[in-house]
């Protein structure tokens, strides 16, 4: 079996992307990476080394005497104040992160952003990004950020943006196991760096809720049962993500916890321009269709389907739960 | 005199990056300083925004306790809007609140703690071999089994609350998914999949068993699972002798219930629990890279100073409690709680007190969160939406697995016009005070062995990972 060493740093982000691969299951995340070859030179949070012997590490691969096959980084790069990346200094090396991830990412045969931060700055460069945040490949949607617009790690690879806040452990996990094989090319990411195999569904497929958007029988609270596209801001028909294809921590996902999808797999979903649980209108037309379909025919079909509505989609889309079951109800 | 200077990091298996500076003298620590190095800044993120947004963003400031960030802000804003949790929702939230606080106990002791044990400089000590085949990193049959039951376990949080980390389920009417009789059923299978975990692994006994324990001389006889191998460890160390905090513990009270918290809030010092006066909270910048004076955080802000001038070494601020240090974790908890065990190891405020006060927790949160599940009611309302929120003002003051959690908001013209947070490693890894002050990990650290060769000494490893850091939540 090829071996495959993994180098994973966390800079400005939350360690939820971490927290989330340990929820890794069939195997759990541990055997799954060591059955796969894939040694872990270091991780922050399950590593033993801790200090100085990992100073000694990061040392041994800048100095070309440790082969580094993949670096994952976890969280943006924070490159401010003025510039100096000084919000994150790697405590005990006198160096930024900044610094540290521009050094060893061309050491490394590939590069893997791990979450939405690390992909294109994410949540820590939400507001008036007060620290800076930028991706390691992307700025938001525009191309170059920590590292150099074009950059490319020893493979010919461009970073790999595993997008997701967080990101489910599969995505990671699976991002991992091809890499060992050497079997995800560039013509298996997308045109933002994400593997294709969960960004090229949407987290419509699947979503339980498919029933109700089929009637624009929509919720008009949270805890409602309806479609939430309408009024509560989900933008489920638009992101990329198998989620409710391929559930999270058992059985959930977003939608199936009731609440909507806010596209936290795309460069700048932490700015939607509206609050994220509410569906800005103009003229009382949603904003944001599915952005495969012409805008008029889906007007077409929604005002044609809503007048259709079955009485136990209306009646259960508005409730929370369900009130009037298939085919209406047991029989006396 | 110094004999010579420690920067200690990275710092791992805490959450989040840390540095400890260490003056070392006569083999000892003579001085610790706590830095904090990653700042983010989501307090002035939020400003401006709608008071609902809250709710997405501030669960993000951390991946190891984002129910606890999305309770504090769902609590905050229902607090602002004078609106409650529908009893059922608060119940709900309960459970997907203690869950995640379980789950990080049991993360910090198999994954994060235990480890150092297995390290090859214990060699030759009576329990190394065992320590080394149950926690080495990764490798170790606990550490493995931990993580599949952990994950096992967040299956409520999936079920729930949709996933984990970062639900948005958490609102200030209650919880946006209505569990029906089948869900119920399902939590208690999840649960009772998790005691016997609990009951193989760690205790090798009934969790009641542990729970009842109430005296020192009863946790040292404990000969059970793996909570017995660290106490056989801490004998021999003499963990009860080190990393002794300002012995003041405080909880804001957790998981809010209609009849009341499930472990009480209240302040514990020179032997006697009292009330807790959120009011007399302020938060010190003399030795963080803050501008502004020190505060109240409903008038507090967070200004980075970007030149990151002496004499501040860190970017937490220090938050005091009547002008004075206190300690907030599980420990803390269960002391003002008035657990009889943790009372009994209070004054000791050991790494050892620390450990047992979470292994106690476990029992104990096991055991509530098996009684919550079992008293959800599928025919009640889970959400009790709450009104717009144009103006107002409120705290959200929870109990995170690592201890005290406030978010204090002001609403503005529907508005964000005040966010300030208080997270509980902000109160144990707090920098000096004005008055020179060390925070309580800072002090804890002082006295710690160090050998003549070492770069990371074992002990300061041992002392900071007891107090279970969570560095993103600290500055956020």
């Amino acid at each position: 079996m090829k071996r495959m060493n993994m180098l994973w740093l966390q800079s400005a982000g939350c360690g939820g992307c971490t927290m989330s691969l340990l929820c890794a299951e069939d195997p759990n995340v541990f055997d799954l990476l060591a059955d796969a070859g894939i040694e872990v030179l270091w991780h922050p949070s399950v590593s033993v080394q801790t200090g100085d012997e990992v100073r000694r590490l990061l040392a041994a691969i800048e100095a070309g005497e440790q082969v580094l096959d993949v670096l994952c980084v976890e969280g943006s790069i924070v490159t401010g104040p003025k510039g100096t990346g000084r919000f994150h200094m790697l405590a005990g090396t006198g160096r930024s992160m900044l610094d540290w991830v521009r050094a060893l990412a061309p050491l490394a045969r590939d590069v893997v952003a791990v979450g939405t931060c690390a992909a294109y700055g994410g949540v820590t460069s939400a507001g008036g990004n007060p620290a800076g945040a930028v991706g390691l490949a992307y700025d938001g949607k525009l191309r170059g950020g920590a590292l150099a617009e074009g950059f490319r790690a020893r493979s010919g690879r461009p970073v790999i943006n595993v997008a997701g806040c967080p990101t489910h452990p599969d995505w990671v996990t699976e991002t991992l196991l091809l890499l060992a094989e050497d079997k995800l090319g560039e013509g298996d990411l997308d045109d933002l760096g994400r593997p294709r195999f969960y960004a090229d569904h949407l987290v419509h497929h699947a979503c339980p809720k498919n029933e109700f958007y089929e009637y624009k029988a929509s919720a008009r609270e949270l805890s409602e049962l309806g479609c939430m596209m309408e009024h509560l801001g989900c933008v489920g028909t638009q992101a990329h993500g198998d989620c409710n294809i391929r559930p999270w921590n058992g059985s959930g996902s977003c939608t199936r916890g009731g609440y909507p999808c806010i596209n936290c797999t795309a460069p700048e979903f932490e700015e939607p321009r509206h609050p994220f649980t509410e569906t800005p209108t103009i003229a009382g037309i949603p904003v944001g269709l599915p952005s495969d379909m012409p805008k008029a025919w889906f007007m077409a079909l929604a005002s044609l389907s809503k007048a259709a509505t079955p009485k136990r989609i209306e009646a259960n889309a508005h409730s929370d739960r369900i009130r009037v079951p298939p085919g209406g109800g047991r029989k006396p | 005199m110094t004999d010579r200077q420690l920067l200690v990091g990275p710092f791992n298996r805490v959450e989040g990056d840390l540095e400890i500076r260490l003056d070392i003298r006569d083999g000892q620590v003579a001085a610790a300083y706590a830095n904090s190095p990653l700042f983010r800044g989501f307090e002035m993120m939020l400003l401006g925004k709608d008071p609902r947004d809250a709710l997405t963003l501030t669960p993000r400031i951390c991946g190891i306790c984002s129910v606890s960030q999305s309770a504090a802000a769902a609590l905050a804003l229902g607090a602002a809007g004078g609106h409650a949790m529908a009893p059922q929702g608060a119940l709900a939230a309960a459970i997907l609140h203690g869950v995640e606080n379980l789950a990080d106990h049991v993360t910090h002791f198999n994954l994060f703690f235990m480890p150092d044990f297995a390290r090859p400089a214990y060699a030759g000590r009576a329990w190394h071999d065992r320590a080394v085949a149950r926690f080495t990193a990764m490798e170790g049959s606990a550490a493995r089994v931990t993580a599949e039951a952990r994950a096992r376990l967040m299956h409520i949080s999936g079920l729930l609350g949709g996933k984990w980390p970062h639900t948005l389920a958490i609102q200030p009417g209650g919880v946006t998914k209505t569990p029906d009789a089948r869900d119920r059923v399902r939590i208690l299978a999840t649960l009772r999949a998790f005691r016997r975990y609990l009951e193989e692994a760690l205790f090798d006994a009934p969790v009641e068993a542990f729970a009842a324990l109430e005296t020192v001389d009863q946790l040292d006889a404990w000969e059970g699972g793996d909570a017995a191998l660290f106490f056989r460890i801490a004998r021999d160390l003499g963990l009860e002798k080190i990393g002794q905090g300002p012995r003041r513990y405080m909880s804001f009270g957790a998981y809010p219930l209609p009849d009341g918290p499930g472990f009480s809030r209240g302040l514990w010092q020179n032997g006697a629990t009292g009330p807790v006066d959120p009011a007399l909270i302020v938060e010190d910048l003399s030795h963080a890279w803050m501008l502004g004076d020190t505060a109240h955080p409903t008038q507090g802000a967070t200004v980075p100073d970007e030149d990151m001038r002496d004499p501040a070494y860190s970017w937490c601020k220090a938050p005091r409690l009547g002008g004075a240090v206190v300690e907030v974790g599980a420990l803390a908890r269960q002391v003002v709680d008035g657990h009889p065990l943790a009372l009994a190891l209070a004054a000791e405020g050991s790494v050892r007190a620390r450990i047992a006060g979470r292994l106690l927790e476990i029992a104990r949160t096991q055991i509530l969160l098996e009684g919550w599940a079992a008293a959800l009611d599928p025919e009640a309302r889970f959400m009790d939406p709450a009104p717009t929120l144009r103006d107002g003002q409120g705290a959200g003051l929870v109990e995170a697995a690592r201890g005290s959690l406030g978010h204090w908001l002001r609403v503005e013209k529907g508005r964000i016009a005040g966010y300030q947070i208080i997270a509980p490693t902000t109160w144990n890894f707090s920098p000096r005070d004005a008055g020179g002050t060390p925070g309580p990990v800072e002090a804890a650290l002082v006295g710690a062995k160090v050998g003549a060769g070492e770069e990371t000494p074992l002990s300061v490893q041992h002392i900071v990972r007891s107090f279970d850091p969570c560095m993103v939540c600290t500055v956020h």
